[in-house]
């Protein structure tokens, strides 16, 4: 099973090898890893997503609460959750017909072209990790210069959250 | 007042009421040095390789429940001692290890004795530090002894570059301190505990199973009221030796690979088990699919990532052993449901019958040494009283099956990382902190050998640690699984140009002595107790191919045993 695990963390030198490290050492699966500031300065939150069985899922999560740089921690999974990826992809667009189309899957997949040449196009995309794949499905393959995926990052539906 | 750095350090120690350093100088710590030097609230104690410096102040900390201190320099001070840590974190042990580090301005570039002593340790840690700024550092020792000592112990290292020990601010001792991101639990949930002693008096075929969370979290005489007042069967793992009386008939002694055959057997038939402060370690379990089937399981861990890691527990409480036994206690005397008194009289018979196996018996008869018979008599001489180190292998079994541990905290030995080199150094921690009392280290002629330099250590400190080596010219344990499992191709597990031990340890100015016979076992053990002021070097010549038994092979059940 696919879990989404969300984790506010003490904003320190070396929180991020902790948690890293715990699952190389552990042999845990990751399979996307997204970090960055909070409104609160002294922390930083994380988004794993990872995979495994029940059992494995709640060895992940009670290992991670053992961390001591781990203030709080919440499996996005649990419950009803919004989830965002942001892709940046470099299409090839050498004429009228390629560019009509990438225009058109950009409208369809509410994606925004937001770097044009005479012969490529940018492509922001923020959606699910599923659309973003239906995207990169849905163009021709040789088109694609280059995509660059941030991970998932994720939070928590209504009025559930994680704070301090 | 302001300090520098190095004394805030040395002060530090003396305010946290810390009485021995165990460590080794170097370039990064001088500043530290010189600020031990003509003080004597803190006795730092010289060993002759980091490694050793760990081991001892985790004796120290294994023999009394205090936290153990240590002392390196950086680069190769620190990863010397990184044996002696990860050694600490696979047995929970309060220690905290200061390793110096280059100067700040230096971290990164690769600096004479540099090495990032933060990264090495993270994975055997339960925390580690590294201090940019002095003002940081009180504070930073202030939370590292919190998180060593608390909760599920551990070592903590504090990593300090020498600019940060010339470096002055003002002193305050931190006398609180808070971490919002670690608070251990005090107590353990009542509702679970309610669960656990109804479960505990429905109970049949009962069994308790304890390993070291008894022993760290001081609650073994919690324990033995429990189990006395229960009447119910009692393991101990091999980290939990001692919390029970090992003398007492409850008693089944040690589970696991080389458990008694009662114990396992105990263990495999049980319908509840009582698992306290233990972790279900592979070399207790055995094979997990047929791990005690017939079992509904209780679990006390401080750790609630030991609980389910392993083994799936019906009836889990997180909690410190002593207050979630003593909450136990209170309601098993207010309870009105008695457990079945026939039941457990019919359970106590088969157990009888199986204790009637004498698993542990061995041919003493002839005129070579059993390895059996001298811990056996070292048990004798001592009246079992002795704090006894061991290091790993086949003595540190016998030494766990033939001494019976009647108190917790005398049997030191590395069970979870299973270190070599491990005896002689914690013995010397323990004879620190116990200057009285005996402490003997059971060890092999293999293990010795990777920390025989600290005889050096005995003698500069007077410590009269009785050495009681079990030569058998084998890496026995190495060797007992080549004659089981490899068709007896010795690979590597001979111990070829032996030291004569007997002079290496006058040549130290220890007493040597060597012993070859079975009647000479009981009057030398004898004649070193009476050295009271002396290390004394003991070399049992003993039987080459003798085997550690009961023994369950790799992958099989509590139940298939081999006992001869």
């Amino acid at each position: 099973m696919r879990h989404i695990l969300s984790i506010l963390m003490e904003n320190e030198a070396g929180a991020l090898s902790r948690v890293a490290g715990l699952f190389s050492a552990r042999g845990y699966n990751i399979e996307s890893l997204t970090v960055g500031p909070t409104e609160d300065p002294s922390l930083s939150r994380m988004t794993i997503v990872t995979r495994g069985s029940e059992e494995i899922i709640e060895q992940i999560t009670k290992q991670l609460n053992k961390l001591i740089d781990v203030v709080k921690l919440l499996d996005l999974c649990e419950g009803r959750h919004i989830e965002r990826e942001l892709m940046l992809i470099k299409l090839r667009a050498v004429n009228n017909e390629a560019r009509e189309e990438f225009k058109r899957l950009a409208e369809i997949f509410s994606g925004r072209i937001v770097d044009v040449t005479e012969e490529l196009y940018t492509i922001e995309l923020a959606d699910t990790s599923e659309r973003i794949e239906a995207f990169i499905g849905a163009v021709d393959k040789k088109a694609i210069i280059e995509a660059v995926r941030s991970g998932v990052t994720g939070i928590s539906h209504g009025d559930k959250s994680l704070t301090l | 007042m302001e300090l520098t750095g190095a004394e805030i350090v040395v002060r530090y120690l003396k305010d946290e009421g810390v009485k021995f350093v165990f460590g080794y100088p170097g370039g990064a710590v001088l500043h530290i040095y010189d600020a031990l030097y003509n003080q004597e609230d803190v006795e730092h104690v010289l060993v002759r390789h980091e490694q050793a410096a760990t081991h001892a102040a985790d004796g120290y900390a294994r023999s009394t429940g205090k936290p153990g201190v240590v002392l390196v320099t950086s680069g190769p001070g620190a990863t010397n001692a990184v044996t002696g840590i990860a050694t600490a974190y696979m047995d929970s042990i309060p220690m905290v290890v200061i390793t110096g580090q280059v100067p700040t301005a230096l971290i990164g570039n690769d600096a004479f004795q540099e090495v990032d002593s933060v990264g090495i340790t993270r994975p055997c840690v339960k925390h580690n530090f590294l201090v940019k700024d002095v003002a940081d550092l009180a504070e930073t020792l202030k939370k590292a002894f919190y998180i060593a000592t608390t909760g599920r112990p551990g070592p903590v290292v504090v990593d300090i570059p020498k600019d940060v020990t010339a470096d002055k601010v003002e002193y305050v001792y931190p006398k609180k301190v808070s971490i919002r991101s670690y608070n251990p639990v005090v107590k353990g949930h009542l509702g679970q505990i309610k669960k656990a002693v109804a479960l505990i008096q429905q109970a049949r075929r009962p069994m308790i199973y304890t390993g070291g969370g008894v022993i760290l979290g001081r609650g073994a005489e919690s324990l033995t009221a429990m189990t006395r007042m229960l009447n119910y069967p009692i393991t101990n793992t091999l980290m939990g030796l001692g919390a029970y009386p090992a003398t007492d008939r409850q008693f089944l002694g040690m589970l696991g690979m080389h458990g008694t055959y009662e114990a396992n057997m105990a263990m495999h038939h049980c319908d509840v088990l009582i698992a306290i402060g233990a972790r279900f370690d592979d070399r207790v379990t055995g094979n997990v699919e047929k791990f005690c089937p017939h079992a509904q399981i209780i679990h006390v861990d401080i750790d609630p990532s030991s609980i389910s890691k392993n083994v799936k527990v019906d009836v889990p409480i997180v909690g410190p052993v002593d207050n979630v036994l003593k909450s136990m206690l209170k309601l098993l005397k207010e309870g009105k449901v008695k457990p079945d008194q026939a039941a457990l009289g019919a359970w106590w018979k088969q157990i009888e019958e199986w204790r009637a196996t004498e698993c542990l018996k061995y041919d003493g008869s002839g005129d070579i040494i059993k390895p059996q018979y001298v811990v056996e008599s070292l048990y004798q001489v001592t009246n079992g009283d002795a704090f006894v180190s061991s290091d790993v292998g086949q003595h540190q079994m016998w030494a766990a099956q033939y001494y019976k541990f009647n108190k917790p905290y005398r049997w030191l030995n590395s069970g979870g990382l299973g270190t070599m080199g491990f005896g002689l150094p914690a013995a010397m921690g323990a004879q620190m902190a116990h200057p009285d009392e005996t402490v003997a280290c059971i060890t092999g002629e293999g293990s010795i050998q990777m920390c025989i330099q600290e005889l050096a250590t005995c003698r500069q400190y007077g410590l009269p640690i009785k050495i009681i080596c079990l030569n058998n010219r084998y890496l026995g344990m190495v060797r007992q699984w080549q004659e089981f499992f490899y068709q007896g191709r010795y690979s590597m597990s001979y111990m070829d140009s032996l030291p004569d031990f007997v002079k290496l340890a006058e040549s130290y100015g220890h007493v040597g002595m060597k012993i070859e016979r079975p009647g000479d076992v009981v009057p030398a053990l004898e004649e070193a107790m009476k050295l009271k002021d002396r290390t004394v070097f003991m070399d049992f010549i003993t039987d080459r191919e003798e085997n550690v038994y009961p023994m369950i092979p790799a992958g099989a059940g509590l139940n298939e045993m081999i006992l001869v």
